[in-house]
C-alpha cells in the first residue's frame, strides 16, 4: 500500500478535525480554512451530530465551503444570530478552535495588543469573546506558525482567554468551565494532559522532531517517552477534503503550500 | 399626532459634548454612518463610545472624537484590522476593553438598572485587571467568586434601522437583530436612522412582529437616511461595500489621504453623499460578501 502524498494543511485538517470527535452534539466553530475545514471533516466523517454555521447566522445542514459558494445556496437547519451564540456557549455547548496570537504555559492566550495595554507597540482586534469562551466550553487552538513569537516565555501581553494558571484564579479554584483540549500547528499536536494541565507534546507532525518543536516554543514542554507520528490523511479522508473546499483555501494558508511529510521535501 | 421625525444633523444637535453614546450594530453590520458622519461634520468630542466597533470607530478616532472606547473589538471582518483604530489605540486612546458577552451583559444591567450583573467571563483573565471591575461572592451555599460587570449607562443609543414609521415603531431586518435592542434598552434617548419612514401600515406589524426591534416608547427620534449604513450593510436591502471599505482602509496611509477621504465622503451635504460613493443603484446592486 502506497501512502498518498498530502500536504501539510491537509495533515493539520485532519489533526484539527479529532478535536470534535468525542463532543457529540455540539456547536464546533473553527477560525480560519483549516480548523474550519476540521469542523466540516469532523461533522462528514465521525461526528455528525456537530452543527456548523454558514460563518454568519445560520447553522447549515452541510458544511459550507471556505471562499466562493457560487450559485449552491447551502440548507439552512436553524438560526444562530450572535445572541444565540452567547447563550449558547454559555451553556456550555460548544467547542472552539481559534487561532490566537500568543500562547503562554498556562494555555493562556492573545489577540488584543502586543506590548502594554495602555499604549500597545501593535493594537490588534481587542479580546473578542476570548474571556467567555474560556471559561464557558471547550477551546483549542491552532498556530500557522509554531514560533517563539507565539509560544512566549512568561505569560502572554494581555490575557484574553484563561489557562491553568493558579495565580489568577479566583479564590484559588480554576474557573468553573475551564476546559482547554488540544493544540494543532505546523510541528506538532499538543494537549495539556501533563501533571498540573502542562503542556505535552502528543504528535509530530512527519519528520519533526521533539527539539525543533522546544527550540520553537518559549516554555519547557513535557516529553512523553513515546511521540507517535501525526496520522497522515487516508485517501478517503484526502477526497472528502477536496469536496469540502471546493475553491482550494487550505493552499493559501501555508507558504507554497509545503507537503505534510518534510521527508518528502 | 406623535411625530419623531427629524434629520441626521438634528439628531446630532441633540448630543453634547463629553456624553457616553452607544452606537448600534456590529462591525461591519448596520452601523448608523450617516449619524457618524453627521457627528464628525459637527463639533461633537469627548465622547465616551460603547460600541461592537467596525468602521465608525475608526472614522470618529481618526478625528479624535472619542476620549473613551468601550469595546471588545473593532473588526472591519474583511480587512481585519482597521488601521484608524489601531493607530489611535498605539497612540494612547483610553479604553475599557470587555468580552463580547460581558458587553451584553452590561448593557442588560443598564436595561435593568441594576448595578451590575454576575458572571465568569473574565475569570482567569487581564480583562478583569482594569480598574472598572470588581468581583462578587455569591450569596448562596456555593460562595463562588464572580466578576461583577459593571452597568453600561448610555446618554444616547444611536442605531440604524431599515424601516419606521413616525412615531418610532421600527423594524430592522436583517437575518440578525444583533444587540441593538439592549443598546435601547441601556440608553436615556435613543436615535435612529431608518432606511425608509413609512406609514404605520407599511410596517404590516402582523407579520413583521418579530423584526419589532422594541417598543416605540424608547425611541426618541427618527432620522429618514436612505443607505445610512453604507459603507456598512443593511441586509436585506444591501450589502457591504468592500470597494469603498478599502478606499476607508487606504485613507489611514497618510495625513493627505485621510484628508482626501474626509473631503470626499464627511465634508458634504448628506444629500451628496450617495453620489460620492457610486450612487443609489450602484449600491443596492452589491453582492454579498462570503464570511
Amino acid at each position: 500500500m502506497t501512502t498518498p502524498n498530502y500536504s501539510l494543511a491537509e495533515l493539520v485538517i485532519v489533526a484539527a478535525a479529532e478535536a470534535w470527535r468525542h463532543d457529540g452534539e455540539v456547536m464546533a466553530t473553527g477560525i480560519g480554512p483549516l480548523p474550519r475545514l476540521g469542523t466540516a471533516l469532523a461533522k462528514t466523517t465521525f461526528n455528525p451530530a456537530l452543527q456548523t454555521t454558514d460563518g454568519e447566522c445560520f447553522y447549515t445542514s452541510e458544511p459550507v465551503p471556505p471562499g466562493p459558494r457560487g450559485d449552491r445556496e447551502p440548507e439552512i437547519e436553524g438560526w444562530s444570530p450572535y445572541d444565540r451564540v452567547f447563550s449558547t456557549l454559555w451553556g456550555g455547548k460548544r467547542h472552539a478552535m481559534v487561532a490566537p496570537v500568543q500562547i503562554d504555559r498556562f494555555g493562556q492566550t492573545n489577540i488584543s495588543v502586543i506590548g502594554d495595554h495602555a499604549k500597545p507597540k501593535s493594537a490588534m482586534l481587542g479580546a473578542r469573546g476570548f474571556p467567555g469562551n474560556s471559561v464557558h466550553h471547550p477551546n483549542s487552538f491552532f498556530f500557522a506558525s509554531h514560533t517563539t513569537r507565539a509560544f512566549v516565555p512568561g505569560e502572554v501581553d494581555f490575557v484574553c482567554s484563561a489557562g491553568y494558571n493558579p495565580a489568577r484564579y479566583l479564590n484559588g479554584k480554576p474557573p468553573a468551565g475551564l476546559d482547554l483540549r488540544i493544540i494543532v500547528t505546523e510541528l506538532a499536536v499538543l494537549d495539556f494532559g501533563a501533571p498540573d494541565h502542562a503542556i505535552r507534546v502528543v504528535s509530530l507532525h512527519p519528520g519533526v522532531t521533539f527539539e525543533q518543536v522546544q527550540d520553537n516554543t518559549g516554555f519547557p514542554l513535557v516529553r512523553p517517552d513515546h511521540i507517535p507520528t501525526t496520522p497522515a490523511p487516508t485517501a478517503e479522508q484526502l477526497d472528502l477534503i477536496a469536496r469540502l473546499d471546493p475553491n482550494g483555501v487550505r493552499k493559501t494558508v501555508f507558504k507554497d503550500n509545503p507537503p505534510g511529510d518534510r521527508r518528502a521535501a | 399626532m406623535l411625530d419623531k421625525r427629524m434629520t441626521i444633523d438634528d439628531v446630532v444637535a441633540q448630543l453634547s459634548d463629553g456624553m457616553t453614546v452607544g452606537i448600534g450594530g456590529w462591525a461591519t453590520r448596520r452601523k448608523p454612518m450617516a449619524l457618524v458622519r453627521a457627528i464628525l461634520r459637527s463639533g461633537l468630542k469627548d465622547l465616551t463610545v460603547v460600541s461592537y466597533g467596525g468602521p465608525d470607530i475608526g472614522l470618529l478616532a481618526a478625528e479624535k472624537r472619542i476620549r473613551k472606547l468601550v469595546f471588545s473589538f473593532v473588526s472591519l471582518d474583511h480587512y481585519p484590522l482597521d488601521p484608524h483604530f489601531r493607530a489611535a489605540r498605539q497612540a494612547g486612546l483610553e479604553v475599557l476593553e470587555l468580552d463580547e458577552g460581558m458587553f451584553h451583559l452590561g448593557l442588560r444591567a443598564a436595561a435593568m438598572r441594576v448595578p451590575f450583573l454576575p458572571t465568569r467571563i473574565g475569570a482567569g483573565t487581564d480583562i478583569i485587571r482594569q480598574p472598572a471591575f470588581r468581583t462578587v461572592r455569591s450569596p448562596y451555599e456555593d460562595g463562588e467568586e464572580l466578576i461583577a460587570v459593571p452597568a453600561l449607562k448610555l446618554d444616547a443609543a444611536l442605531l440604524h434601522v431599515h424601516r419606521s414609521d413616525q412615531r418610532g415603531n421600527v423594524l430592522t431586518l436583517s437575518p440578525d437583530p444583533l444587540f441593538d435592542e439592549l443598546m435601547a434598552r441601556a440608553a436615556d434617548k435613543v436615535y435612529v436612522s431608518a432606511e425608509k419612514v413609512v406609514p404605520t401600515a407599511e410596517l404590516d406589524m402582523r407579520a413583521n412582529a418579530r423584526f419589532n426591534l422594541c417598543e416605540r416608547s424608547l425611541i426618541t427620534g427618527v432620522a429618514e437616511a436612505p443607505f445610512g449604513a453604507h459603507p456598512t450593510s443593511a441586509d436585506p436591502d444591501y450589502q457591504l461595500d468592500l470597494k469603498h471599505l478599502k478606499a476607508y482602509v487606504d485613507s489611514a496611509s497618510s495625513a493627505e489621504a485621510w484628508a482626501a477621504y474626509r473631503a470626499s465622503f464627511v465634508e458634504l451635504p448628506p444629500e451628496h453623499y450617495l453620489e460620492a460613493v457610486g450612487g443609489p443603484d450602484r449600491i443596492a446592486a452589491l453582492p454579498k460578501p462570503v464570511y
